[in-house]
């Protein structure tokens, strides 16, 4: 265990003498499990990882702008209104961007300063597409999360402290059939069910959590020291949460990140079938046109929001790992 | 469950042998025109109808799922094969290169699988022949389904070159490509073989998913994604209840699919 002053202290010396002046003797009690300080010490490596991550996928985003058809060629040379020198004078504005490299880095200082381009097919900055957009996904996307693990959850832990094999039937054969249907059948029926549709995405997610989660559940209640709670009289609910959740849980949390992801994914059709106006929608239009710029900076946007909520899950997974250990 | 596989497997195999011999059972070409039969009901001459252009609806699911049975197990293959080089090689090699090439998987497994197709489907031709597309839409999945097999191959490879009869093998001189392909690969069945029956499902909702929003196979050719497609039609659900067969026909070749494989070699 380790002082939460002394911790302080080593990230800046102002909190350790703020901390030791404010907490006192109450400092003493006030310990952080040394398992989770490497956690948290992993975080600098962790952001590291990401901006890494995030540098690459630009420069595979910016190569696809690049080699896009259509990207040196402007409409404005089409007016012919414009004279030769014009023309000549606006080829020469886009030469410097013949070089990938230099392009690149163009590219990056542009983003910095929170460009993002222009979109060719929406005639608008993609950063004002960007921003008005999505909230609308991430309201569906949360609403989904949450929706699909409450049931998914909740489901495989009652057929696993219940053991009713009907149940189980009848959960695997929904789920089953949920897992043969491709998001966009299921925006199709959802349009001519007339069911709300933001509630999509939790049907989607729902039978992946499900059956992940019955298996490890099913697994954890298997294991030894379960089995020995069972056989000492402990009830149900006190196994369910001191002994299975507990050995479970690290997993759940990596399926967490996993199933964001997913939700992004599935937010394409269900946004494109049901006119949503979220940034699945835009993708599509955008794919639909031929969009690249405005494409790849989605991507890249869906990419940063899932590796964030992927490294996320991971850090609360270790620490809840460690502070079990 | 060995009934269920069993079960999955022939009726994969019978819908496979219809689909094959499409030409003989079915009653009409896939883009031949009734034009005085749109939306027409179950007949003797057309067992589940027309569509709205007048097209024998059972025609166009044989044709249909031909192209989906034919080309989803072809893109597994590719992906299967790209990943077992690429995991396979970095696993055996070891070191920095297993380090760089597992660093280049992870970028590619943190780009959203959709939306990754999609922009690379928008940066070829949308205006092909029917055959090109459904050959751009297949090869795509399989030149970017490899990332997750390739993984757990490396992994796999990776603890197989630790393995005792790997160092009896270049102990008795076994090196290089020999020792690869004579003693790492047939021990990589198991596993390619898994992330094939696993693959071939994925590609299909995939295909699907893309032929829905208009970015897979071209008209008139068709494939699952166009037949789930003319459920956006449906308001006549009640009076048109066959319209639902590809659907169903869809669900049951995906499940068995799914059951192919049994519990031990799936992952969890």
């Amino acid at each position: 265990m380790i002082d939460i002053t002394s911790l302080s202290s080593v990230w800046s010396p102002r909190l350790g003498k703020w901390c030791a002046t404010w907490l006192g003797p109450a400092r003493d009690h006030l310990e952080w499990p040394a398992e989770g300080i490497e956690t948290l010490s992993a975080l600098p490596k962790l952001a590291a990882k990401i901006l890494i991550t995030v540098l690459i996928g630009g420069f595979l985003g910016a190569t696809l702008v690049r080699l896009a058809p259509g990207f040196s060629v402007d409409e404005e040379e089409l007016d012919a209104r414009l004279s030769v020198s014009s023309i000549r004078a606006l080829r020469e504005a886009r030469a410097g961007d013949a070089n990938l490299v230099v392009f690149y880095f163009r590219y990056l200082g542009r983003l910095l300063h929170g460009d993002l381009g222009f979109s060719r097919t929406l005639q608008r900055p993609v950063l004002q597409l960007v921003a008005e957009r999505l909230p609308e996904t991430l309201k569906s996307v949360a609403l989904g999360l949450a929706l699909g693990w409450s049931a998914g959850l909740l489901l495989a832990v009652a057929i696993v402290m219940s053991r009713a094999w009907y149940l189980d039937l009848l959960a695997s054969l929904l789920v089953g059939v949920l897992l043969c249907l491709p998001a966009a059948v299921l925006a199709l029926l959802f349009v001519l069910a007339q069911a709300p549709s933001h509630l999509l995405l939790g049907v989607v997610v729902f039978p992946k959590i499900f059956r992940y989660s019955r298996n490890l559940l099913t697994r954890s209640s298997a294991l030894p020291h379960v089995l020995t709670a069972r056989a000492k009289g402990l009830g149900n609910m006190r196994v369910l949460v001191w002994h299975i959740l507990p050995t479970a849980a690290p997993q759940l949390l990596a399926l967490l990140g996993v199933t964001v992801s997913v939700a992004f994914t599935a937010a394409i059709p269900m946004e494109a079938l049901c006119d949503i106006p979220g940034i699945g929608q835009l993708a599509w239009k955008a794919a639909l046109g031929r969009d690249v710029t405005l494409l790849v900076h989605l991507t890249m946007i869906v990419t940063l929001v899932t590796l964030v909520a992927n490294s996320a899950s991971d850090i609360i997974g270790k620490t809840f790992r460690a502070s079990e250990a | 469950m060995k009934w269920a596989r069993t079960a999955a497997i022939v009726f994969l195999l019978v819908v496979s042998a219809a689909c094959l011999l499409a030409n003989v059972i079915a009653p009409a070409s896939y883009a031949h025109q009734f034009r005085d039969e749109p939306n027409a009901s179950p007949s003797r001459q057309h067992l589940l109808g027309t569509d709205d252009l007048g097209r024998d609806r059972f025609s166009r699911v044989l044709y249909g799922t031909r192209v989906s049975l034919l080309l989803a197990p072809a893109a597994a293959l590719l992906t299967s094969l790209l990943a077992a080089f690429i995991g396979g090689l970095a696993g055996f090699a070891g070191g920095w290169v297993e380090r760089l090439v597992m660093a280049g998987t992870d970028l590619f497994l943190s780009l959203p699988w959709l939306f990754l197709l999609i922009t690379v489907r928008a940066l070829l031709p949308l205006n092909v022949s029917p055959i090109i597309s459904v050959l751009i839409t297949f090869a795509m999945l399989g030149c970017l389904g490899w990332a997750g097999a390739a993984r757990i191959i490396c992994a796999d490879a990776g603890a197989l070159a630790q393995a005792d009869f790997i160092l009896l093998a270049r102990a008795s001189g076994s090196n290089g490509f020999r020792l690869l392909w004579r003693h790492l690969v047939p021990n990589l069945k198991p596993v390619l073989y898994a992330q094939f029956w696993i693959s071939v499902p994925v590609f299909i909702l995939t295909e699907a998913n893309l032929g829905i929003l208009g970015l897979g196979v071209a008209e008139p050719l068709p494939s699952w994604g166009s037949l789930l497609r003319e459920l956006e039609s449906f308001s006549t659900a009640s009076a048109q209840p066959w319209q639902l067969v590809p659907l169903i026909l869809f669900i049951l070749v995906v499940s068995s699919f799914h059951l192919v494989l049994s519990k031990e070699e799936l992952p969890v």
